[in-house]
């Protein structure tokens, strides 16, 4: 008994001790500014080499990112837990609504999702079309020598076996980005599933995650899902091209990336889609990554630092982007988010350095 | 509780001749009594808290939908049209553990009547020790084989022979996909496999020498001793041990959502992707888009949950009856 009361003690100091050590170092003048965020896994690789690489050149700044889902994001900025949220979905007008304080979107990076497909006796990239993927995903399509794939690639000596269907199980940005997508280019998709973070699938079978996607698709041949291209591109999986609105066949990379968000008119508050984008050389199955931060911050110092954090990373710290295999923002979208965090403000002061 | 505490003061009273003495142990034992009561009280309170939590979690969906919950099987998450049943979860969820559990019951009884009946006793704790080793693995060890071994040789090797051979039956016709049902069962089936194995042996065990003689001694074969002095003995308890594993296969999570396919449809066919509420959960709570959405999830763990205690509760009350001490019910 004795024993068990003297743990007791033991657990209950080194927890008391524990706590104390953490309260210390933050209440000091002078201390490091940490600055939590939360929300979407695909630009955490990123974000955690922004985080590391800016906490290099600040060392009073500590950033922790937490790649918990685009969904889980905008949840806890609303709720005010995180300093910054991140999603790869805009905030709907009803999510805004519920958030205390008015909440900027700055578009960080950007992104695309590729159809993935696995068929070894195929040696050259496939070329699918919008509307083609949409029937494929809404079952309509269901051999891979269909006439209406054969079309699209004459040479490419389609099988003749069934396709099998693989989307996300869990609710996910990159779906967004791929409903999103197939419900601007077919009416049917839009009528039917929609578009949003997880729909009602029509066929298939789903995987969890990006690279639950990416290894389903790798072990199982006839297989078609969709991912972003950086796990593509790191699992060493076929993707094929897409044709763009402007009815070129273009696969996915930095450069055609950043063509599809060259857009003339960006809405004021920055929730662009940039799906199914105009242009020759524009992939159209593209998407930005926000970071969602409160216009007006409580904590100067905190806020100071975030906005400083932001302003970088949209500027020097594009050039971390391409080897990631994400798009850097294009020229066109810079004044508008140099002027969005302008605006951030605390206790009435802007807060941006430049 | 009340004979505990009568115990102390007699006690105190034989032990202790000066006052003081025996007010400080008294006191020290109410203290233990208190103590005692609250830990006692702690573990139903949070039974108690836990579904109050969920059935209020649940309310919005409960309201919206009511008994639809149950028996729709539309699962639209599209803001405009946002509906929700569970009906192709709930179905999943009970074909793959009641199936499984076919598989796992009459093995795991051979298994446990070979390792009483037929093995030494050194080779008999040897043999358990491995099985029960079986219940060790976490369960993300057994997706993760799951997929890299059983759903490519179910796919690959078994499905088309089933097809082949049995296709005309729904059960093993059309749609084939790579992760199904099918693995899931076989997986869960392997998970259950040593909580069957454990009680049935127990059970056996404890049947009495004296029957096993008297069968002898009437003549009987050992097949016939077990088939009619051994096995009719242990009839709650392989029941008890088989509804233990039920409750088992009906909350596994991690295992099946990484073999069943999750596809949120009914289909005749093992081998079609399925999906159960436990995978369902796990798959969508993370990134769920709405409130009701949210709240759908939660009654899908409610009434998980409530099915799993009703589970565990009827295997209480068919196994008490064979428990060493309460003797046989042959």
């Amino acid at each position: 008994m004795q024993l068990i009361i003297r743990l007791w003690l033991i657990v209950l100091l080194t927890v008391a001790v524990g706590c104390d050590g953490n309260g210390g170092d933050t209440g000091e003048s002078g201390s490091p500014v940490r600055l939590t965020g939360a929300g979407a896994t695909f630009p955490k690789p990123l974000y955690e080499k922004w985080a590391a690489q800016y906490a290099r050149m600040h060392p009073n700044v500590v950033i922790n990112y937490q790649g918990i889902g685009s969904g889980g994001g905008i949840k806890q900025i609303t709720e005010k837990t995180v300093d910054f949220g991140a999603t790869d979905s805009p905030m709907t007008d009803s999510q805004l609504q519920k958030a205390e304080g008015e909440l900027l979107h700055i578009p960080m990076v950007l992104g695309a999702v590729v159809p993935v497909y696995n068929l070894p006796q195929v040696k050259r990239p496939l070329v699918f079309s919008g509307p083609v993927l949409a029937d494929l995903f809404l079952g309509k399509i269901t051999r891979w020598n269909d006439a209406a794939l054969v079309t699209l690639n004459p040479d490419a000596g389609l099988p003749d076996r069934p396709i099998t269907i693989v989307h996300r199980s869990d609710g996910s940005g990159t779906t967004f980005i791929f409903t999103d997508y197939l419900s601007k280019v077919s009416p049917a998709w839009e009528s039917g599933p929609g578009r949003g973070t997880t729909v009602n699938w029509p066929v298939g079978r789903g995987a969890k995650g990006n690279d639950g996607v990416a290894a389903d698709v790798k072990q199982n041949e006839g297989s078609l899902g969709y991912v972003e291209l950086i796990y593509a591109a790191n699992n060493n999986i076929a993707y094929g091209s897409v044709v763009n609105a402007a009815g070129k066949a273009v696969r996915a990379s930095a450069d055609s990336v950043s063509a599809a968000a060259s857009l003339k008119d960006i809405p004021e508050d920055l929730r662009v889609s940039i799906t199914n984008a105009p242009g020759d050389s524009a992939y159209p199955i593209s998407g930005l990554t926000w970071i969602l931060l409160y216009q007006q911050q409580a904590d100067a110092a905190k806020g100071k630092a975030l906005v400083d954090f932001l302003w970088w990373a949209t500027h020097e710290g594009q050039a971390m982007a391409a080897p990631l295999h994400y798009a850097p923002i294009p020229a066109a979208l810079l004044p508008h988010i140099e002027a969005k965090l302008r605006s951030v403000t605390s206790g009435g002061k802007p807060l941006v350095s430049q | 509780m009340e004979a505990v505490i009568s115990k102390f003061e007699s006690a105190d009273q034989r032990t202790a001749p000066q006052r003081t003495g025996v007010t400080v142990r008294a006191r020290e034992g109410r203290l233990y009594h208190g103590l005692l009561t609250a830990a006692a009280l702690v573990a139903p309170a949070i039974l108690v808290l836990f579904v109050g939590v969920l059935v209020y979690g649940a309310w919005p969906s409960i309201r919206a939908f009511g008994l639809s919950f149950l028996t729709s099987s539309v699962w639209e998450p599209h803001p405009e049209r946002e509906q929700y049943g569970a009906l192709p979860f709930i179905v999943g969820t009970l074909i793959s553990a009641v199936l499984a559990l076919c598989l796992a019951a009459p093995f795991g009884i051979a298994v446990a009547t070979f390792l009483n009946e037929v093995l030494t006793s050194r080779w008999r704790s040897a043999a358990r020790f491995l099985i029960e080793v079986l219940a060790t693995i976490p369960s993300v060890v057994y997706g993760l084989w799951g997929i890299f071994v059983l759903a490519p040789w179910v796919s690959n090797t078994l499905q088309p022979v089933l097809a082949r051979s049995l296709g005309f039956l729904p059960i093993f016709g059309p749609p084939y996909e790579p992760r199904n049902m099918f693995c899931a069962v076989l997986i869960l089936a392997i998970m259950v496999l040593p909580i069957i194995v454990s009680i049935s042996l127990e059970a056996i065990r404890a049947v009495p020498a004296s029957y096993r003689e008297a069968a002898l001694g009437l003549g009987a074969t050992r097949w016939e001793m077990i088939r009619v002095a051994v096995w009719p003995a242990c009839g709650s308890a392989f029941a008890g041990g088989c509804i233990l594993a039920l409750g088992r296969a009906l909350g596994e999570t991690m295992a099946v959502t990484m073999v069943i396919g999750n596809g949120r449809r009914i289909s005749p066919s093992l081998f079609a992707a399925s999906d159960t509420v436990a995978s369902t959960i796990a798959n969508q709570f993370a990134e769920a888009p709405s409130d009701l959405f949210t709240a759908a999830l939660i009654e899908m763990a409610l009434l998980l949950f409530l099915v799993t205690l009703a589970v565990n509760v009827l295997a209480r009350w068919i196994i008490r009856p064979s428990l060493p001490g309460a003797g046989g019910r042959s």
